[in-house]
């Protein structure tokens, strides 16, 4: 997993509440076994008519919409079917992070176990970025803050370890396989 | 000094905690029980080749294969080539990867195979007061048992494999306290989409639900089992129901099961799990069963259901609400009924056991679906399929006209090809009502196997107390 300490780009949003993840990558190309390329079908039916065309008029395929990193989303961002490859497809199309004011917790999970950043933050703060396209944000991991353009700072919460993970980009599985005697004290026990 | 009183959920979290949460870092959670399916373990298992890791505890793990598998008898069993490409790879995938890592498999052809969450409890896997996990969101089914039971993504899936644990921050506790009687036509599935329609489709986020009360009480286990399968349809992370005896009339000689002194030691550890008097929820929800009707979804995300008698409400001020109402077609402040139906599907996790079979059977025997309707129905499992034809089901669907099928997930979430057309109208008994979930473009209105087989006789949204 790559380190991600602070993030800077400009936004590109998608105000609709419960963005499930079928939306996000419909079930049809699960039938993967890497998790590389899902880029190309993130958002398919919405990015594409019928035929394979891309809509002009849908968000990601609009000309400002090339190069931003952070997707504003409305509430309950994620939400439906586990599947990591949700997370796998966004990061492969260049999103870094996506700000919300609530995230399904299976999809935060997958998140930031990839690198992508869920970012919570209040009600009215998504109102002011979901009315704002294109504004560029710095996202500073460390300290858990947005700062938007007009020098507001924002705070948002983020799990301790999960920030430790980010920060050095390390995943989880080091710091379970590090605790091989717990576990193997507690299959005794058992 | 007494003891806190405690939740079921506390006390099968404390019994699996290797390692209590602190500030820092998340508990670390011992797995019980891991099942895994074909479509979100090839990159967990490839995670473990690139760091040269094992399976820890094979034992504790068991796969199958289900949601991308063909439901054609042809071929499943007869030899013919699974028809998508990706889909066969997949299959052939999961196999080399249980043969490499001494996995458990039951495979393609096997007797036992089926839904991930209908077999688990079927063989007598899933148990009261383990944990279960599975990459997949519905897992929540199996907390019908008691069991605390949650979706995981791939790579978690590759931690459980690799160290039979998982990083979890603790979630907080829901009670849904049900009282009263379901009236006649009145399912399970009708209860679920009305608690959901009450907690909303992120109501539940950050918590595991305990549904209590004596309504819960009267249910019997596949009934308890769509209760909690859609826990995930309100945002939360897992469904409980405390564990009695119906619960262990049900476990009972099941093969996987503990047998003779075993069961009995079992037993007394089982009957400790209920929540205790006066321990507390960080939340309660009161719900009334009696007040529940055969309830439908208009909309695109299953919040969005009323009783099939209702009118699909109005919101202009919604942009969100008229979207999902332009992508099904259907006008706002009309009624549901009579809305013409093109498929029905009879099937997955949420309502394709036995009693589910059984009850939609009861509607269409002696009847014919409507010309130009087409049904399929896809059994929870191998198992459920050889039960249902000892009981002459299958030839109740056959006679129908409805197609009888091998089980697997089927067009549940058309991963498979057995999908809806664009614009067509389906009433389904699954679980997830989303844009292209059963098909792109396709329309897709949940129910209970009640509703879905009466529709399918009329060809209209039906209420099936009218053919009861
Ligand atoms: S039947 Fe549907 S909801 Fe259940 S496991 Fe299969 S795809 Fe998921």
């Amino acid at each position: 997993m790559a380190a991600l300490t602070t993030l800077t780009s400009r936004t590109v949003v998608m105000p609709a509440a419960n963005i499930d993840t079928d939306q996000i990558i419909p079930a049809r190309f699960l039938t993967t076994t890497t998790r590389a390329g899902l880029g190309a079908q993130l958002f398919a039916d919405w990015r594409y008519d019928p035929s394979g065309v891309p809509r002009p008029e849908f968000v990601l395929n609009r000309p400002e919409a090339q190069g931003c990193r952070i997707l504003i989303a409305g509430d309950n961002f994620g939400c439906g079917s586990s599947r990591e490859h949700a997370p796998w497809a966004l990061l492969d199309y260049g999103i870094r992070a996506v700000i919300s004011t609530r995230f399904a917790d299976i999809f935060a999970s997958n998140a930031l176990k990839n690198g992508l950043l869920p970012v919570v933050v209040p009600a009215a703060t998504n109102q002011w970025l979901l009315e704002r396209p294109g504004t560029e944000l710095t996202l500073d991991v460390e300290a858990g803050t947005l700062l938007r353009p007009d020098g507001v700072a924002v705070s948002f919460p983020l799990e301790p370890f999960a920030r430790h993970c980010l920060l050095a980009g390390v995943d989880e599985l080091g710091f379970l396989l590090g605790q091989r005697s717990a576990i193997d004290r507690f299959e005794r026990r058992a | 000094m007494a003891r806190t009183p405690q939740t079921l959920f506390d006390k099968v979290w404390q019994r699996h905690e290797v390692i209590a949460e602190s500030a820092a870092t998340p508990a670390v959670l011992y797995i019980d029980l891991h099942l895994v399916h074909e479509v979100t373990s090839p990159q967990a298992f490839a995670l473990l080749r690139e760091r040269g890791l094992t399976v820890r505890r094979p034992e504790r793990t068991l796969a199958t294969m289900d949601h991308s598998t063909p439901t054609l008898t042809a071929q499943v069993f007869g030899g013919a080539p699974i028809a998508i490409d990706s889909a066969a790879r997949q299959v052939r995938e999961l196999e080399a990867n249980c043969a490499a890592f001494g996995v458990e498999l039951l495979g393609l052809k096997h007797a036992e195979r089926g839904i991930v969450h209908v077999i688990g409890p079927e063989l007598g896997l899933t148990q009261p007061g383990k944990t279960v996990v599975c990459g997949d969101s519905h897992t929540s089914t199996h907390g019908a048992l008691g069991a605390l039971a949650f979706g995981i993504g791939t790579t978690e899936v590759g931690h459980v494999l690799a160290t039979q644990c998982l990083l979890q921050r603790k979630p907080r506790t829901l009670a849904v306290n049900v009282r009263g009687g379901l009236a006649a036509g009145v399912t399970a599935k009708d209860l679920i989409l009305a608690s959901i329609g009450r907690l909303g489709v992120a109501g539940g986020t950050g918590h595991v639900i305990e549904y209590r009360g004596d309504t819960i009480a009267g249910l019997d286990m596949d009934e308890r089992m769509t209760v909690c399968n859609m826990s995930i349809e309100a945002g939360a992370r897992a469904g409980l129901i405390a564990p009695d005896e119906t619960t262990y009339a049900y476990l009972k000689g099941r093969p996987r099961a503990p047998q003779g002194a075993a069961w009995e030691r079992s037993l007394e550890q089982w009957r400790q799990l209920p929540t205790d008097a006066g321990a507390r929820f960080d939340s309660e929800v009161e719900l009334d069963a009696a007040a529940v009707e055969p309830m439908i979804t208009y909309g695109t995300n299953p919040g969005m259901a009323i009783p099939i008698g209702g009118q699909i409400p109005r919101h202009p001020e919604d942009p969100a609400f008229g979207r999902a109402l332009a992508y099904m077609g259907l006008e706002p402040g009309a009624p549901i009924k009579d809305q013409p139906v093109n498929v029905v599907f009879l099937g997955s996790c949420t309502n394709a056991r036995l009693s589910d079979l059984r009850g939609a059977a009861r509607v269409l025997r002696g009847r014919r679906i409507a010309p130009g309707l087409s049904m399929l129905v896809v059994p929870g499992s191998q198992q459920v399929k050889r039960a249902a034809e000892a009981e002459g089901l299958d030839r109740v669907f056959l006679d129908a006209g409805a197609e009888w099928r091998e089980s697997g997930c089927s067009m549940c979430l058309g991963m498979n090809g057995d999908t809806v057309a664009r614009g067509q109208y389906s009433v389904s008994t699954s679980n997830r009502n989303f844009e292209g979930r059963q098909g792109a473009g396709a329309r897709t209105l949940l129910a209970s196997p009640l509703t879905a087989a009466a529709s399918a006789v009329r060809g209209r949204v039906t209420d099936p107390r009218e053919l009861l």
